[in-house]
């Protein structure tokens, strides 16, 4: 960290190589650098964490870097979900450590904080653990692209799919503040939509703890789906509780809005079972995944990936095609404008493509926790109940507000 | 120690401060002057005046805030923002104060964190702050119309000069007749009341000013990373900043600048290469630290000066007593004891 050379006269330079396109393209200091900034001790190390550093890796190395003659570099860092410390490290990865990418973060505080540093310096950031559909809205960046899942998009989904396979009348738990109120807003507009009734809601203290009157309320409203506007720990609570209260065992099932095989995993199939979410990648889904699935379960203590970790898996694969078909990964928006360009491609994910906000566009699927009988071997968690294709399951690029799209 | 070696040392280290952004990345300087201006502030009130605040975060937050708001909404100027949100933080500190000076101790404790955690919940749910997503892309813009903040270079010197004047201000409340009495209030307060002051307007006093300067800290933050943040007020940065005084000092001028140095250096330079053991390793550093160091690394350090001093003087003493008869070096070597008394 003490360097003995001038910072200054370092990014004088570094502006000259940007500032003159005639000059020959190039690799910035002969490698590429990947940095992981996430939660890797905290609240969601279980959905990225270190199982997301470990995915960057295994993509680094899938993807045969000295095939292509590049150099390719992954360091990790913990920024505790403050948004301090995020943004501290992105500046000291970009000015110092000569890093040209950061991967996954989540928390949505640290994702706008390190969003500005990465436009302000030209970089590129591939947002795969956090959901802020602001990423692709009104801080759209031309250096940014928001790759797995986003709050929009999990609430369109899960309302719209839930609301044709039978579930038509909703109870909603909402956490009590703008997230919560965000998530229950935009599912009630889609389920309405879709021809369902929202039968009432109620509004939970966040962060909650005792959620049995609000179960209770919503056991008594009759409503056939339970929706869990809220997230991380409120939902995990109000799904164990609402297990105990023998909520789902009468009857009504529960819709997490924001929930991952991470969570699952942690409250058990007896607490889960019968639960509904949306996910964007299920690692039982086909052969690759599978393969992806057991290795990183192998390696990571027996855990079976989130669809957070897959997506930086895909992220970084599709940023190193991005780079050696360019040659070059210094100026981060000509990095990025590659990525939007062609289709995506990697073995998880397959095809896809980049729309022009930065938002990545693949199908969402529609999953239901199996019940303990019904799981086979370990990692069996989900059934599938339906897909949402690509172009119906994130929000249309007219109504996000990005300044990217309403320039075109 | 003359004033002279005082006015020496501190040039010395003003020299230093000027040239630790050629050495040390400008970024994670500025933050460790901010948070040592923080906890200054927060080791006026605990180190002098004997209050402990668990909730001192609320001042460095809503500071923090007030100054990101207005630069980036009402397009105020960097000043004129750290200005305003060091009023609102004086405010702030005011109103928090007239509530919990009438407790002592635990019961100070408890009102300042319950305080805090009823601010802490307001701005999360007032639109204005952003609520969890933060206030985000404050613009630096250029100090007094001239000069460009963008440049990390010149936006360090502007955090250098508002820390050194923040500590000088502090230095110069403890060494004078205002700060004796607060000395003497940690000490013993039920005496201070009986020899006529009145002793909760000076605790009030000392609140506003330590709420005031922790304002400072948290509205030049705001300017250095260009976001306010829930994280700002959170109890837990309330926490880190008691852990940064008692690392370094509780009451000792220095204590809060080396233990503000330590903790925030530790955490974003340890953040790539220990991953998730980071909050266990400030753990049991914290642990060692409050009992091998009860006193904080510039209190031993101190400490440990003054008994090397009582040493010689005490050696000086003995050579005097038993060298009296023989030369005539009594005179002088009184002499020589007295200076050395007196630092």
């Amino acid at each position: 960290m003490i360097k003995p050379l001038n910072t200054h006269l370092r990014k004088i330079c570094f502006g000259l190589l940007l500032a003159a396109p005639a000059v020959q393209a190039q690799i910035t200091d002969g490698v590429v650098r990947i940095g992981v900034l996430n939660d890797l001790s905290g609240t969601y190390a279980g959905l990225s964490g270190p199982g997301s550093v470990w995915a960057a890796r295994q993509a680094v190395a899938d993807f045969e870097p000295e095939k292509h003659g590049l150099k390719v570099e992954v360091i990790a860092a913990d920024h505790q979900n403050k948004p301090d410390v995020g943004a501290s490290v992105a500046r000291r990865w970009f000015d110092v450590d000569k890093v040209d990418v950061i991967v996954d973060v989540p928390t949505s505080s640290v994702i706008l904080a390190v969003n500005e540093v990465v436009r302000e310096k030209n970089k590129v950031l591939l947002v795969s653990g956090g959901g802020s559909s602001d990423v692709t809205g009104k801080s759209c960046s031309p250096n940014t692209i928001h790759w797995t899942y986003d709050t929009w998009a999990l609430a369109n989904s899960t309302g719209k799919a839930v609301v044709a396979s039978g579930g038509k009348s909703w109870f909603f738990l909402t956490a009590d503040y703008a997230f919560g109120h965000a998530l229950e807003r935009d599912t009630v507009s889609v389920v309405e939509r879709s021809g369902g009734t929202v039968l009432g809601e109620v509004r939970h203290p966040f962060p909650g703890t005792d959620f049995s009157s609000y179960l209770l309320q919503a056991q008594a409203s009759g409503a056939q789906i339970i929706g869990l506007a809220n997230a991380g720990g409120d939902s995990i609570v109000a799904v164990k509780q609402a297990s105990e209260f023998g909520i789902t065992a009468s009857g009504q099932k529960l819709a997490g809005l924001l929930m991952f095989i991470s969570d699952v995993q942690a409250l058990g199939l007896e607490a889960a079972q019968g639960l509904m979410l949306t996910a964007a990648w299920y690692w039982d889904m086909n052969d690759a995944s599978r393969e992806f699935g057991k290795s990183f379960a192998a390696a990571n203590g027996g855990k079976f990936p989130t669809m957070a970790q897959a997506g930086v898996y895909s992220a970084v694969t599709n940023y190193l095609r991005a780079v050696a078909a360019i040659e070059e990964d210094g100026n981060g928006a000509k990095v990025v404008a590659q990525m939007k360009a062609v289709n995506t491609e990697d073995k998880l994910f397959g095809e896809g493509s980049i729309r022009a906000d930065g938002r990545k566009i693949h199908p969402l699927y529609l999953f239901e926790v199996k019940k303990p009988a019904e799981s086979e071997y370990p990692g069996d968690y989900y059934k599938l109940l339906s897909m949402i294709p690509a172009d119906e399951a994130f929000r249309p690029m007219s109504e996000g507000g990005c300044p990217l799209v309403t320039l075109n | 120690m003359s004033s002279r070696t005082r006015i020496l040392g501190y040039g010395l280290l003003l020299i230093c401060g000027a040239i630790v952004p050629f050495v040390i990345y400008p970024i994670l300087a500025m933050k460790v002057l901010c948070f040592a201006l923080f906890a200054c502030a927060f080791n006026l009130l605990i180190g002098y005046t004997g209050l402990l605040s668990f909730g001192h975060a609320i001042f460095f937050g809503t500071a923090a805030y007030v100054s990101a708001y207005s630069i980036k909404v009402w397009g105020f100027s960097p000043e004129l923002g750290i200005l305003t949100s060091v009023a609102a933080a004086a405010v702030l500190g005011l109103g928090f104060g007239l509530l919990a000076i009438r407790c002592a101790g635990i019961y100070f404790a408890m009102i300042t964190l319950a305080l805090a955690q009823m601010m802490y919940f307001v701005f999360l749910q007032v639109p204005f702050t952003g609520g969890e997503d933060g206030l985000q892309g404050v613009p630096r813009r250029s100090l007094f119309g001239f000069i460009d903040l963008s440049d990390d270079m010149h936006l360090y010197y502007l955090v250098f000069a508002i820390f050194v004047f923040g500590f000088w201000l502090i230095h110069r409340v403890i060494q004078s007749p205002f700060g004796q009495i607060l000395k003497a209030i940690r000490e013993n307060e039920s005496r201070v009341i009986s020899l006529g002051y009145q002793a909760a307007r000076y605790k009030l006093l000392a609140f506003v000013l330590s709420a005031a300067l922790a304002g400072l800290a948290g509205g030049t933050k705001a300017v250095v990373f260009q976001f306010a943040t829930l994280s700002d007020v959170h109890w837990q940065t309330s926490g880190e900043v008691v852990l940064m005084t008692l690392l370094g000092g509780l009451g000792t001028v220095f204590g809060p600048l080396i233990g503000a140095a330590i903790v925030v250096t530790l955490q974003n330079a340890l953040a790539d290469k220990v991953g998730a053991l980071l909050p266990v390793i400030m753990g049991v550093i914290f642990i060692v630290c409050v009992l091998v160091f009860r006193r904080g690394i510039a209190g031993e350090f101190t400490a440990f000066c003054q008994s090397k001093l009582a040493e010689r003087r005490a050696d000086a003493n003995h050579r005097k007593s038993h060298g009296l008869s023989c030369k005539g070096h009594g005179a002088s070597g009184e002499g020589v004891s007295a200076k050395e008394a007196n630092p």
